[in-house]
Protein backbone atom coordinates (compact mmCIF):
# COMPACT_ATOMS: atom_id res chain seq x y z
CA UNK A 1 0.00 0.00 0.00
CA UNK A 2 2.44 2.38 1.01
CA UNK A 3 6.15 1.64 0.27
CA UNK A 4 6.78 -0.19 -2.78
CA UNK A 5 9.10 -3.18 -3.27
CA UNK A 6 12.38 -3.33 -2.15
CA UNK A 7 15.43 -5.10 -3.98
CA UNK A 8 16.39 -7.10 -0.15
CA UNK A 9 12.60 -8.51 -0.47
CA UNK A 10 11.66 -11.64 -1.40
CA UNK A 11 7.72 -11.45 -2.53
CA UNK A 12 5.74 -14.54 -1.92
CA UNK A 13 2.61 -13.34 -0.11
CA UNK A 14 3.02 -10.22 -1.02
CA UNK A 15 3.86 -10.49 -4.67
CA UNK A 16 0.08 -9.31 -5.68
CA UNK A 17 0.36 -5.89 -4.02
CA UNK A 18 1.46 -3.32 -6.19
CA UNK A 19 -0.74 -5.18 -9.69
CA UNK A 20 -3.90 -3.46 -10.71
CA UNK A 21 -7.16 -4.30 -8.96
CA UNK A 22 -4.86 -6.45 -6.74
CA UNK A 23 -7.90 -7.73 -4.63
CA UNK A 24 -10.10 -8.97 -7.37
CA UNK A 25 -10.86 -12.54 -8.29
CA UNK A 26 -9.77 -11.62 -11.52
CA UNK A 27 -6.47 -10.72 -10.58
CA UNK A 28 -5.78 -13.18 -8.42
CA UNK A 29 -6.87 -16.11 -11.00
CA UNK A 30 -4.51 -14.51 -13.09
CA UNK A 31 -1.71 -14.72 -10.78
CA UNK A 32 -1.59 -18.33 -9.83
CA UNK A 33 -4.63 -17.89 -7.65
CA UNK A 34 -6.50 -20.72 -6.34
CA UNK A 35 -3.56 -23.05 -8.18
CA UNK A 36 -3.17 -24.56 -4.60
CA UNK A 37 -6.61 -25.32 -3.86
CA UNK A 38 -6.92 -27.53 -7.13
CA UNK A 39 -3.56 -28.95 -5.74
CA UNK A 40 -4.87 -29.40 -2.20
CA UNK A 41 -8.33 -31.13 -3.84
CA UNK A 42 -6.35 -34.06 -5.62
CA UNK A 43 -3.94 -34.19 -1.92
CA UNK A 44 -4.77 -36.44 1.10
CA UNK A 45 -5.39 -34.48 4.24
CA UNK A 46 -2.12 -36.36 5.36
CA UNK A 47 -0.12 -35.21 2.06
CA UNK A 48 -1.30 -31.27 3.15
CA UNK A 49 -0.34 -31.78 6.66
CA UNK A 50 3.64 -33.41 5.48
CA UNK A 51 4.13 -30.09 2.85
CA UNK A 52 3.40 -27.98 5.40
CA UNK A 53 5.70 -30.28 8.11
CA UNK A 54 8.47 -30.31 5.37
CA UNK A 55 7.83 -26.20 4.83
CA UNK A 56 9.26 -25.63 8.42
CA UNK A 57 6.45 -22.40 8.17
CA UNK A 58 5.75 -21.87 11.71
CA UNK A 59 2.62 -19.38 12.86
CA UNK A 60 3.13 -16.14 12.27
CA UNK A 61 0.75 -14.47 14.91
CA UNK A 62 3.63 -14.35 18.00
CA UNK A 63 3.82 -17.72 19.21
CA UNK A 64 5.44 -19.54 16.33
CA UNK A 65 4.10 -22.57 16.54
CA UNK A 66 4.94 -25.14 13.74
CA UNK A 67 1.60 -25.04 11.67
CA UNK A 68 1.63 -28.33 10.03
CA UNK A 69 1.78 -30.35 13.47
CA UNK A 70 -0.97 -27.63 15.03
CA UNK A 71 -3.40 -28.78 12.02
CA UNK A 72 -2.34 -32.83 12.67
CA UNK A 73 -3.85 -32.20 16.23
CA UNK A 74 -7.48 -32.16 15.01
CA UNK A 75 -8.89 -35.20 15.33
CA UNK A 76 -10.10 -36.66 12.76
CA UNK A 77 -12.38 -39.19 14.38
CA UNK A 78 -14.40 -36.30 16.48
CA UNK A 79 -18.19 -36.52 15.57
CA UNK A 80 -18.59 -32.76 16.11
CA UNK A 81 -18.16 -30.31 13.64
CA UNK A 82 -15.08 -28.75 12.85
CA UNK A 83 -14.07 -25.16 12.37
CA UNK A 84 -11.74 -23.14 10.71
CA UNK A 85 -10.89 -19.64 12.42
CA UNK A 86 -8.65 -16.70 11.31
CA UNK A 87 -7.44 -14.47 13.48
CA UNK A 88 -6.98 -11.16 12.24
CA UNK A 89 -7.47 -9.11 15.28
CA UNK A 90 -4.43 -7.59 14.50
CA UNK A 91 -3.72 -5.32 17.28
CA UNK A 92 -0.03 -6.28 19.10
CA UNK A 93 1.33 -2.01 18.92
CA UNK A 94 3.99 -2.32 16.17
CA UNK A 95 2.17 -5.11 13.64
CA UNK A 96 0.21 -3.49 10.25
CA UNK A 97 1.09 -6.04 7.93
CA UNK A 98 -2.33 -8.12 7.83
CA UNK A 99 -4.12 -5.04 7.08
CA UNK A 100 -2.26 -5.19 3.97
CA UNK A 101 -2.64 -9.04 3.17
CA UNK A 102 -6.00 -8.50 3.35
CA UNK A 103 -6.59 -4.84 1.67
CA UNK A 104 -4.00 -6.23 -1.37
CA UNK A 105 -4.45 -9.64 -1.32
CA UNK A 106 -7.98 -11.16 0.01
CA UNK A 107 -8.62 -14.16 -2.16
CA UNK A 108 -5.16 -15.43 -0.96
CA UNK A 109 -6.50 -15.75 2.69
CA UNK A 110 -9.65 -17.18 1.20
CA UNK A 111 -7.85 -19.79 -0.77
CA UNK A 112 -5.56 -20.41 2.71
CA UNK A 113 -9.20 -21.05 4.45
CA UNK A 114 -10.43 -23.47 2.12
CA UNK A 115 -7.46 -25.69 1.94
CA UNK A 116 -7.35 -26.02 5.72
CA UNK A 117 -11.41 -27.04 5.46
CA UNK A 118 -10.34 -29.79 2.66
CA UNK A 119 -7.69 -30.94 5.56
CA UNK A 120 -9.42 -30.64 8.82
CA UNK A 121 -12.85 -31.94 7.23
CA UNK A 122 -14.64 -28.62 8.02
CA UNK A 123 -17.55 -26.80 6.65
CA UNK A 124 -17.28 -23.43 8.15
CA UNK A 125 -15.15 -21.06 8.71
CA UNK A 126 -15.06 -17.21 10.19
CA UNK A 127 -12.65 -14.40 10.04
CA UNK A 128 -12.07 -12.55 12.73
CA UNK A 129 -11.33 -8.86 12.21
CA UNK A 130 -10.34 -6.53 14.73
CA UNK A 131 -13.49 -3.53 14.76
CA UNK A 132 -11.63 -1.11 13.88
CA UNK A 133 -11.01 -2.54 10.51
CA UNK A 134 -14.40 -2.00 8.73
CA UNK A 135 -12.87 -0.82 5.64
CA UNK A 136 -11.15 -4.28 5.26
CA UNK A 137 -14.28 -6.40 6.21
CA UNK A 138 -16.51 -4.75 3.45
CA UNK A 139 -13.22 -5.58 1.28
CA UNK A 140 -12.69 -9.20 2.71
CA UNK A 141 -16.43 -9.26 2.20
CA UNK A 142 -17.04 -8.23 -1.48
CA UNK A 143 -13.68 -10.63 -2.29
CA UNK A 144 -15.92 -13.92 -0.21
CA UNK A 145 -18.89 -12.54 -2.52
CA UNK A 146 -16.83 -13.15 -5.47
CA UNK A 147 -15.22 -16.15 -4.64
CA UNK A 148 -18.83 -17.46 -4.37
CA UNK A 149 -20.13 -16.31 -7.48
CA UNK A 150 -17.09 -18.20 -9.14
CA UNK A 151 -17.53 -21.78 -7.12
CA UNK A 152 -14.76 -21.75 -5.01
CA UNK A 153 -16.92 -21.16 -1.62
CA UNK A 154 -20.05 -22.65 -0.52
CA UNK A 155 -21.58 -26.53 -1.95
CA UNK A 156 -19.38 -29.08 -3.56
CA UNK A 157 -16.36 -26.44 -4.74
CA UNK A 158 -15.58 -26.89 -8.32
CA UNK A 159 -16.84 -30.40 -8.37
CA UNK A 160 -14.54 -31.62 -5.55
CA UNK A 161 -17.57 -32.70 -3.24
CA UNK A 162 -16.10 -30.63 -0.82
CA UNK A 163 -18.54 -27.72 0.71
CA UNK A 164 -17.34 -24.69 2.84
CA UNK A 165 -18.86 -21.43 4.21
CA UNK A 166 -16.08 -18.78 5.34
CA UNK A 167 -17.82 -15.33 6.73
CA UNK A 168 -16.14 -12.37 8.53
CA UNK A 169 -16.71 -11.99 12.01
CA UNK A 170 -16.37 -8.19 13.03
CA UNK A 171 -14.74 -7.09 16.73
CA UNK A 172 -15.35 -4.59 18.79
CA UNK A 173 -12.08 -2.90 20.39
CA UNK A 174 -10.28 -5.42 22.92
CA UNK A 175 -6.50 -6.41 22.40
CA UNK A 176 -7.33 -9.45 24.41
CA UNK A 177 -9.55 -11.03 22.04
CA UNK A 178 -6.17 -11.90 19.44
CA UNK A 179 -5.54 -14.16 22.01
CA UNK A 180 -7.02 -17.56 20.99
CA UNK A 181 -9.06 -18.30 23.33
CA UNK A 182 -10.59 -15.09 24.02
CA UNK A 183 -10.82 -14.97 20.33
CA UNK A 184 -13.08 -17.97 20.48
CA UNK A 185 -14.59 -16.63 23.67
CA UNK A 186 -15.99 -13.09 21.68
CA UNK A 187 -16.68 -15.28 18.64
CA UNK A 188 -19.22 -17.23 20.55
CA UNK A 189 -20.56 -13.82 21.72
CA UNK A 190 -19.42 -13.31 25.05
CA UNK A 191 -16.43 -11.24 26.72
CA UNK A 192 -13.23 -12.10 25.51
CA UNK A 193 -11.60 -13.47 28.63
CA UNK A 194 -9.46 -16.32 28.15
CA UNK A 195 -9.90 -20.45 28.65
CA UNK A 196 -7.79 -22.54 30.83
CA UNK A 197 -5.87 -24.67 27.98
CA UNK A 198 -5.59 -27.93 27.79
CA UNK A 199 -7.80 -28.36 26.44
CA UNK A 200 -6.48 -26.38 22.74
CA UNK A 201 -8.34 -25.27 20.15
CA UNK A 202 -7.56 -28.25 17.96
CA UNK A 203 -9.56 -30.55 20.46
CA UNK A 204 -11.94 -28.35 21.81
CA UNK A 205 -12.24 -24.50 20.36
CA UNK A 206 -15.41 -22.64 18.91
CA UNK A 207 -18.04 -24.31 20.36
CA UNK A 208 -15.78 -26.87 21.89
CA UNK A 209 -15.59 -28.71 18.40
CA UNK A 210 -12.06 -29.10 17.17
CA UNK A 211 -11.13 -25.62 15.58
CA UNK A 212 -7.80 -24.55 13.68
CA UNK A 213 -6.76 -20.82 14.35
CA UNK A 214 -4.60 -19.38 12.72
CA UNK A 215 -2.73 -15.51 12.51
CA UNK A 216 -3.94 -14.24 8.65
CA UNK A 217 0.12 -14.18 7.67
CA UNK A 218 -0.09 -18.31 8.48
CA UNK A 219 -3.20 -19.09 6.14
CA UNK A 220 -1.72 -16.23 3.28
CA UNK A 221 1.66 -18.29 3.43
CA UNK A 222 -0.47 -21.97 2.66
CA UNK A 223 -0.87 -21.59 -0.63
CA UNK A 224 2.22 -20.61 -1.67
CA UNK A 225 3.61 -23.46 0.44
CA UNK A 226 1.29 -26.00 -1.56
CA UNK A 227 2.10 -24.60 -5.05
CA UNK A 228 6.53 -24.39 -4.40
CA UNK A 229 6.43 -27.57 -2.20
CA UNK A 230 7.04 -27.60 1.03
CA UNK A 231 10.86 -28.25 0.13
CA UNK A 232 11.41 -25.17 -1.95
CA UNK A 233 9.39 -22.46 0.40
CA UNK A 234 12.17 -24.05 3.52
CA UNK A 235 14.76 -23.71 1.32
CA UNK A 236 14.07 -19.94 1.31
CA UNK A 237 14.62 -19.31 5.15
CA UNK A 238 16.93 -21.06 7.85
CA UNK A 239 16.83 -24.50 9.01
CA UNK A 240 13.74 -24.99 11.00
CA UNK A 241 12.59 -21.54 10.20
CA UNK A 242 10.81 -21.80 6.85
CA UNK A 243 10.02 -18.94 4.22
CA UNK A 244 9.73 -14.85 4.81
CA UNK A 245 7.74 -13.05 7.17
CA UNK A 246 6.20 -9.51 6.51
CA UNK A 247 8.35 -6.92 9.21
CA UNK A 248 6.65 -4.08 9.74
CA UNK A 249 9.53 -1.83 10.73
CA UNK A 250 8.24 1.76 12.26
CA UNK A 251 9.86 4.44 14.21
CA UNK A 252 12.66 6.47 13.72
CA UNK A 253 14.20 4.86 10.60
CA UNK A 254 14.08 6.91 7.05
CA UNK A 255 12.19 3.99 5.08
CA UNK A 256 9.85 2.45 7.47
CA UNK A 257 7.35 0.32 6.30
CA UNK A 258 6.16 -3.23 5.83
CA UNK A 259 8.50 -6.00 4.13
CA UNK A 260 8.84 -9.46 3.34
CA UNK A 261 12.26 -11.03 4.04
CA UNK A 262 13.50 -14.69 4.43
CA UNK A 263 13.45 -15.36 8.10
CA UNK A 264 16.99 -15.21 9.07
CA UNK A 265 17.29 -11.84 7.33
CA UNK A 266 19.93 -9.72 9.41
CA UNK A 267 18.84 -6.90 11.60
CA UNK A 268 21.45 -4.39 10.83
CA UNK A 269 21.13 -4.66 7.19
CA UNK A 270 17.27 -4.10 8.01
CA UNK A 271 17.48 -0.84 9.41
CA UNK A 272 20.67 0.37 7.88
CA UNK A 273 19.97 -0.50 4.55
CA UNK A 274 16.60 -1.84 3.62
CA UNK A 275 15.22 0.76 6.12
CA UNK A 276 17.48 3.61 5.08
CA UNK A 277 18.82 4.34 8.31
CA UNK A 278 17.60 6.21 11.55
CA UNK A 279 15.84 9.09 11.14
CA UNK A 280 18.45 12.68 11.09
CA UNK A 281 21.16 10.90 11.07
CA UNK A 282 20.94 10.08 14.56
CA UNK A 283 22.81 7.14 16.62
CA UNK A 284 20.25 3.95 17.27
CA UNK A 285 19.28 3.46 20.68
CA UNK A 286 17.34 0.20 20.88
CA UNK A 287 14.96 -2.01 19.19
CA UNK A 288 11.08 -3.48 20.24
CA UNK A 289 11.60 -6.25 17.83
CA UNK A 290 8.79 -7.96 17.37
CA UNK A 291 5.51 -5.93 19.33
CA UNK A 292 4.94 -4.61 22.00
CA UNK A 293 5.55 -7.76 24.01
CA UNK A 294 8.55 -8.62 23.15
CA UNK A 295 12.00 -7.06 25.24
CA UNK A 296 14.01 -4.26 23.83
CA UNK A 297 17.06 -4.56 22.53
CA UNK A 298 20.28 -2.31 23.12
CA UNK A 299 21.87 -0.66 19.89
CA UNK A 300 24.74 -3.16 20.32
CA UNK A 301 22.91 -6.01 20.04
CA UNK A 302 20.42 -5.85 17.01
CA UNK A 303 23.07 -7.43 14.58
CA UNK A 304 21.75 -11.05 14.61
CA UNK A 305 20.11 -13.25 11.59
CA UNK A 306 16.03 -12.67 12.10
CA UNK A 307 14.78 -16.22 12.94
CA UNK A 308 12.29 -17.51 15.70
CA UNK A 309 15.79 -19.30 17.23
CA UNK A 310 18.02 -16.73 17.25
CA UNK A 311 15.32 -13.70 18.50
CA UNK A 312 15.24 -16.68 21.37
CA UNK A 313 18.81 -16.23 21.83
CA UNK A 314 18.86 -12.87 22.26
CA UNK A 315 16.17 -13.47 24.90
CA UNK A 316 13.70 -11.77 23.21
CA UNK A 317 10.77 -13.13 20.43
CA UNK A 318 10.21 -12.40 16.48
CA UNK A 319 6.38 -12.31 17.74
CA UNK A 320 4.37 -10.45 15.40
CA UNK A 321 6.73 -9.05 13.30
CA UNK A 322 6.63 -5.38 14.83
CA UNK A 323 10.22 -3.90 14.85
CA UNK A 324 9.54 -0.46 16.24
CA UNK A 325 13.31 1.70 15.97
CA UNK A 326 14.21 4.04 18.22
CA UNK A 327 16.82 6.83 18.08
CA UNK A 328 19.97 7.98 21.03
CA UNK A 329 16.55 10.71 22.00
CA UNK A 330 13.92 8.33 22.97
CA UNK A 331 13.14 8.61 26.70
CA UNK A 332 12.93 5.01 27.68
CA UNK A 333 10.89 5.74 30.54
CA UNK A 334 8.07 7.47 28.59
CA UNK A 335 8.06 3.92 26.22
CA UNK A 336 8.00 1.86 29.28
CA UNK A 337 5.42 3.88 30.82
CA UNK A 338 3.23 4.04 26.97
CA UNK A 339 3.24 0.10 26.98
CA UNK A 340 1.89 -0.64 30.49
CA UNK A 341 -0.76 2.42 30.10
CA UNK A 342 -1.76 -0.20 27.23
CA UNK A 343 -1.25 -3.52 28.74
CA UNK A 344 -3.04 -1.96 31.75
CA UNK A 345 -6.57 -0.68 29.77
CA UNK A 346 -6.23 -4.06 28.09
CA UNK A 347 -6.24 -6.49 30.83
CA UNK A 348 -9.11 -8.58 30.55
CA UNK A 349 -9.48 -8.52 34.74
CA UNK A 350 -9.59 -12.26 34.93
CA UNK A 351 -5.91 -12.85 36.27
CA UNK A 352 -5.31 -11.55 39.38
CA UNK A 353 -1.69 -11.11 39.21
CA UNK A 354 -2.19 -9.15 35.51
CA UNK A 355 -5.08 -6.95 36.50
CA UNK A 356 -3.16 -6.15 39.49
CA UNK A 357 0.17 -5.89 38.63
CA UNK A 358 -0.46 -4.02 35.37
CA UNK A 359 -2.36 -1.26 37.13
CA UNK A 360 0.40 -0.84 39.96
CA UNK A 361 3.20 -1.16 37.31
CA UNK A 362 1.40 1.66 35.68
CA UNK A 363 0.80 3.54 38.86
CA UNK A 364 4.51 3.17 39.66
CA UNK A 365 5.80 4.09 36.45
CA UNK A 366 3.58 7.10 36.25
CA UNK A 367 5.14 8.81 39.02
CA UNK A 368 8.36 7.59 38.21
CA UNK A 369 7.98 9.68 34.87
CA UNK A 370 6.22 12.95 36.35
CA UNK A 371 9.19 13.41 38.73
CA UNK A 372 7.29 12.11 41.83
CA UNK A 373 9.33 8.33 42.19
CA UNK A 374 11.11 6.99 45.07
CA UNK A 375 14.27 5.38 45.12
CA UNK A 376 12.58 2.10 45.69
CA UNK A 377 10.86 1.93 42.89
CA UNK A 378 13.22 0.83 40.35
CA UNK A 379 13.38 -2.52 41.86
CA UNK A 380 9.95 -2.71 42.50
CA UNK A 381 8.91 -2.46 39.21
CA UNK A 382 11.64 -4.98 38.50
CA UNK A 383 10.17 -7.55 40.88
CA UNK A 384 6.76 -6.52 40.94
CA UNK A 385 6.82 -7.58 36.75
CA UNK A 386 9.13 -10.74 37.63
CA UNK A 387 6.10 -12.20 40.03
CA UNK A 388 3.71 -11.80 36.74
CA UNK A 389 5.53 -14.26 34.93
CA UNK A 390 3.52 -17.70 33.96
CA UNK A 391 0.89 -17.01 36.67
CA UNK A 392 -2.00 -16.12 34.36
CA UNK A 393 -4.45 -18.04 32.15
CA UNK A 394 -3.21 -16.43 29.28
CA UNK A 395 0.18 -14.73 27.82
CA UNK A 396 -1.41 -11.02 28.59
CA UNK A 397 -0.12 -11.29 31.67
CA UNK A 398 3.32 -12.24 30.52
CA UNK A 399 3.23 -9.52 27.81
CA UNK A 400 3.17 -7.08 30.10
CA UNK A 401 6.02 -8.21 32.49
CA UNK A 402 8.47 -9.24 29.98
CA UNK A 403 9.12 -6.02 27.96
CA UNK A 404 8.97 -3.76 31.58
CA UNK A 405 11.42 -6.52 33.12
CA UNK A 406 13.97 -5.56 29.66
CA UNK A 407 13.16 -2.03 29.95
CA UNK A 408 14.67 -1.96 33.72
CA UNK A 409 17.76 -4.44 32.65
CA UNK A 410 18.95 -2.93 29.70
CA UNK A 411 18.13 0.68 30.01
CA UNK A 412 18.15 0.77 34.35
CA UNK A 413 20.50 3.66 33.84
CA UNK A 414 17.84 5.90 32.41
CA UNK A 415 15.14 5.31 35.40
CA UNK A 416 18.27 6.23 37.76
CA UNK A 417 18.96 9.30 35.81
CA UNK A 418 15.22 10.16 35.90
CA UNK A 419 14.97 9.24 40.10
CA UNK A 420 18.13 12.16 40.13
CA UNK A 421 16.50 14.59 38.03
CA UNK A 422 13.80 14.18 40.41
CA UNK A 423 16.27 14.84 43.55
CA UNK A 424 18.06 17.92 42.03
CA UNK A 425 14.22 19.36 41.37
CA UNK A 426 13.28 18.92 44.96
CA UNK A 427 13.07 21.99 46.65
CA UNK A 428 11.78 21.29 50.39
CA UNK A 429 13.02 18.32 52.91
CA UNK A 430 9.40 16.64 52.78
CA UNK A 431 9.96 16.22 48.83
CA UNK A 432 13.40 15.16 49.47
CA UNK A 433 12.34 12.20 52.08
CA UNK A 434 9.28 11.44 50.02
CA UNK A 435 11.94 10.31 47.03
CA UNK A 436 14.20 8.72 49.40
CA UNK B 1 -40.34 2.74 22.13
CA UNK B 2 -40.26 0.42 19.43
CA UNK B 3 -36.63 0.34 17.44
CA UNK B 4 -36.63 0.43 13.67
CA UNK B 5 -33.35 -0.05 11.43
CA UNK B 6 -33.14 1.64 7.95
CA UNK B 7 -33.66 -1.22 5.05
CA UNK B 8 -29.96 -1.35 4.84
CA UNK B 9 -28.85 -2.17 8.97
CA UNK B 10 -31.91 -4.52 8.96
CA UNK B 11 -30.34 -6.69 5.63
CA UNK B 12 -27.19 -6.37 7.35
CA UNK B 13 -28.57 -7.43 10.59
CA UNK B 14 -30.39 -10.59 9.13
CA UNK B 15 -27.17 -11.60 7.07
CA UNK B 16 -25.23 -11.54 10.00
CA UNK B 17 -27.70 -13.65 11.98
CA UNK B 18 -27.21 -16.39 9.10
CA UNK B 19 -24.03 -16.99 9.25
CA UNK B 20 -24.41 -18.63 12.60
CA UNK B 21 -25.01 -22.45 13.38
CA UNK B 22 -28.92 -23.32 15.44
CA UNK B 23 -28.37 -22.92 18.37
CA UNK B 24 -25.70 -20.69 18.68
CA UNK B 25 -26.94 -17.68 17.53
CA UNK B 26 -25.53 -15.57 20.42
CA UNK B 27 -22.42 -15.22 18.21
CA UNK B 28 -24.20 -12.78 16.52
CA UNK B 29 -24.68 -10.35 19.11
CA UNK B 30 -21.13 -8.51 19.13
CA UNK B 31 -21.53 -7.87 14.83
CA UNK B 32 -25.65 -6.82 15.35
CA UNK B 33 -24.16 -4.30 18.05
CA UNK B 34 -21.63 -2.94 16.00
CA UNK B 35 -23.43 -2.46 12.59
CA UNK B 36 -26.82 -1.32 14.40
CA UNK B 37 -24.71 1.35 16.40
CA UNK B 38 -23.74 2.43 13.49
CA UNK B 39 -27.19 3.38 12.35
CA UNK B 40 -28.24 5.15 16.10
CA UNK B 41 -25.09 6.08 16.71
CA UNK B 42 -25.02 4.24 20.44
CA UNK B 43 -25.95 1.82 22.30
CA UNK B 44 -29.30 2.36 23.93
CA UNK B 45 -31.43 -0.26 26.14
CA UNK B 46 -33.67 -0.89 23.52
CA UNK B 47 -31.02 -1.85 21.23
CA UNK B 48 -29.69 -4.22 24.04
CA UNK B 49 -33.12 -5.67 24.44
CA UNK B 50 -33.71 -5.98 20.43
CA UNK B 51 -30.25 -7.71 20.08
CA UNK B 52 -31.05 -10.17 22.66
CA UNK B 53 -34.55 -11.44 21.34
CA UNK B 54 -32.91 -11.64 17.98
CA UNK B 55 -29.93 -13.94 19.13
CA UNK B 56 -32.06 -15.86 21.89
CA UNK B 57 -29.70 -14.73 25.28
CA UNK B 58 -30.85 -12.77 28.28
CA UNK B 59 -30.61 -8.85 28.21
CA UNK B 60 -27.86 -9.20 30.76
CA UNK B 61 -25.56 -11.14 28.48
CA UNK B 62 -25.91 -8.71 25.66
CA UNK B 63 -24.80 -5.57 28.62
CA UNK B 64 -21.92 -7.72 29.65
CA UNK B 65 -20.88 -7.30 26.57
CA UNK B 66 -21.45 -3.74 25.77
CA UNK B 67 -19.37 -3.45 29.30
CA UNK B 68 -16.52 -4.93 27.97
CA UNK B 69 -15.73 -3.51 23.95
CA UNK B 70 -14.47 -0.33 23.66
CA UNK B 71 -16.25 0.32 20.42
CA UNK B 72 -19.81 -0.10 21.86
CA UNK B 73 -20.50 2.93 23.55
CA UNK B 74 -23.48 3.45 25.79
CA UNK B 75 -22.64 7.40 25.94
CA UNK B 76 -23.47 8.91 22.17
CA UNK B 77 -20.32 10.04 20.66
CA UNK B 78 -19.89 12.88 18.31
CA UNK B 79 -21.07 12.51 14.23
CA UNK B 80 -17.80 12.88 13.98
CA UNK B 81 -15.46 9.82 16.17
CA UNK B 82 -11.86 11.00 15.98
CA UNK B 83 -9.69 8.49 17.05
CA UNK B 84 -6.12 9.46 18.47
CA UNK B 85 -3.26 7.10 18.75
CA UNK B 86 -0.64 7.24 20.81
CA UNK B 87 0.69 4.29 21.53
CA UNK B 88 4.47 3.30 21.17
CA UNK B 89 4.96 3.70 17.33
CA UNK B 90 2.94 6.83 17.24
CA UNK B 91 4.47 8.10 20.35
CA UNK B 92 7.56 7.56 18.66
CA UNK B 93 6.95 9.55 15.87
CA UNK B 94 4.69 12.72 17.53
CA UNK B 95 1.07 11.11 18.76
CA UNK B 96 1.03 12.41 21.78
CA UNK B 97 1.51 16.34 20.73
CA UNK B 98 -1.21 15.28 18.26
CA UNK B 99 -3.64 14.04 20.75
CA UNK B 100 -2.58 17.01 23.06
CA UNK B 101 -3.29 19.60 20.54
CA UNK B 102 -6.83 17.93 19.26
CA UNK B 103 -8.11 18.32 22.76
CA UNK B 104 -7.09 22.02 23.47
CA UNK B 105 -8.04 22.96 19.85
CA UNK B 106 -11.51 21.48 20.82
CA UNK B 107 -11.63 22.16 24.37
CA UNK B 108 -12.78 18.50 25.09
CA UNK B 109 -11.20 15.30 26.43
CA UNK B 110 -11.01 11.56 25.98
CA UNK B 111 -14.37 10.36 25.20
CA UNK B 112 -15.86 13.87 25.30
CA UNK B 113 -17.91 15.48 22.72
CA UNK B 114 -18.23 19.15 21.72
CA UNK B 115 -21.18 21.18 22.80
CA UNK B 116 -22.86 20.93 19.20
CA UNK B 117 -22.10 17.36 19.21
CA UNK B 118 -20.09 17.16 15.56
CA UNK B 119 -16.82 15.89 16.94
CA UNK B 120 -16.15 13.16 19.29
CA UNK B 121 -12.11 12.48 20.68
CA UNK B 122 -10.78 9.29 21.79
CA UNK B 123 -6.90 8.37 22.36
CA UNK B 124 -6.26 4.76 21.43
CA UNK B 125 -4.77 2.03 21.63
CA UNK B 126 -2.39 1.00 18.33
CA UNK B 127 -4.77 1.20 15.38
CA UNK B 128 -2.24 -0.85 13.63
CA UNK B 129 -1.00 1.64 10.95
CA UNK B 130 2.56 1.62 12.82
CA UNK B 131 4.61 1.99 9.43
CA UNK B 132 2.44 5.39 8.76
CA UNK B 133 2.76 6.73 12.17
CA UNK B 134 1.12 8.83 13.25
CA UNK B 135 -2.42 8.20 12.90
CA UNK B 136 -5.55 9.90 13.84
CA UNK B 137 -8.61 7.46 12.57
CA UNK B 138 -12.21 9.46 11.46
CA UNK B 139 -14.60 6.82 12.46
CA UNK B 140 -13.72 3.90 10.14
CA UNK B 141 -11.26 6.21 7.79
CA UNK B 142 -7.71 6.00 8.37
CA UNK B 143 -5.22 9.05 8.29
CA UNK B 144 -1.76 8.27 8.25
CA UNK B 145 1.56 10.47 8.56
CA UNK B 146 -0.70 13.31 10.23
CA UNK B 147 0.89 16.57 11.43
CA UNK B 148 -0.29 19.01 13.57
CA UNK B 149 -1.81 21.25 9.56
CA UNK B 150 -2.80 17.76 8.57
CA UNK B 151 -5.34 17.55 11.60
CA UNK B 152 -6.35 21.02 11.66
CA UNK B 153 -7.13 20.27 8.26
CA UNK B 154 -9.22 17.34 8.97
CA UNK B 155 -11.27 19.06 12.27
CA UNK B 156 -11.58 22.35 9.27
CA UNK B 157 -13.08 20.02 6.70
CA UNK B 158 -15.62 18.15 9.31
CA UNK B 159 -16.65 21.26 10.91
CA UNK B 160 -16.96 23.13 7.28
CA UNK B 161 -19.14 20.50 6.20
CA UNK B 162 -21.75 20.78 8.69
Amino acid sequence: MFNEPHPDEVRIISKRFGLPNSASIDTYLAHEGYVALMKAIEMSPEQIIDELKLSNLRGRGGAGFPTGLKWSFIPRDNPKPKYVVVNADESEPGTCKDRLLIQNDPHQLIEGCIIAARTIGCKKGYIYIRGEYRYLIDIMDKALAEAYAHGYLGKNIKGSGLDFDLYTHTGAGAYECGEESALLESLEGKRGVPRIRPPFPAVSGLYASPTVLNNVETFCTVPAVLRMGGQAYADIGTPKNGGTRMLCVSGHVNRPGVYEVPLGFPMQKMIYETCGGILNGKKLKGVIPGGSSSPVLKADECDFPMDYDNYARMKTMAGSGGMMVMDEDTDIVKVALRTMRFYAHESCGWCIPCREGTSWLRKILTRMDEGTGRRADIDLIHELAKNMLGRTFCPLGDAAAMPTIGFIEKFREEFEARLRETTMLATTPDQLISIN
Amino acid sequence: MSLTFTPETEKILQDIWSRYPEGRKRSAVIPMLMYAQDQLGVVTSELVAEVAKRCEVSPLQVEEVVGYYSMLNKKRMGKHHVQVCTNIACLLMGGEALWHHATKRLGIGHKEVTADGLISLEEVECAGACSWAPCVVDGYEYHHHVTIEKLDQLIDSIQKVH
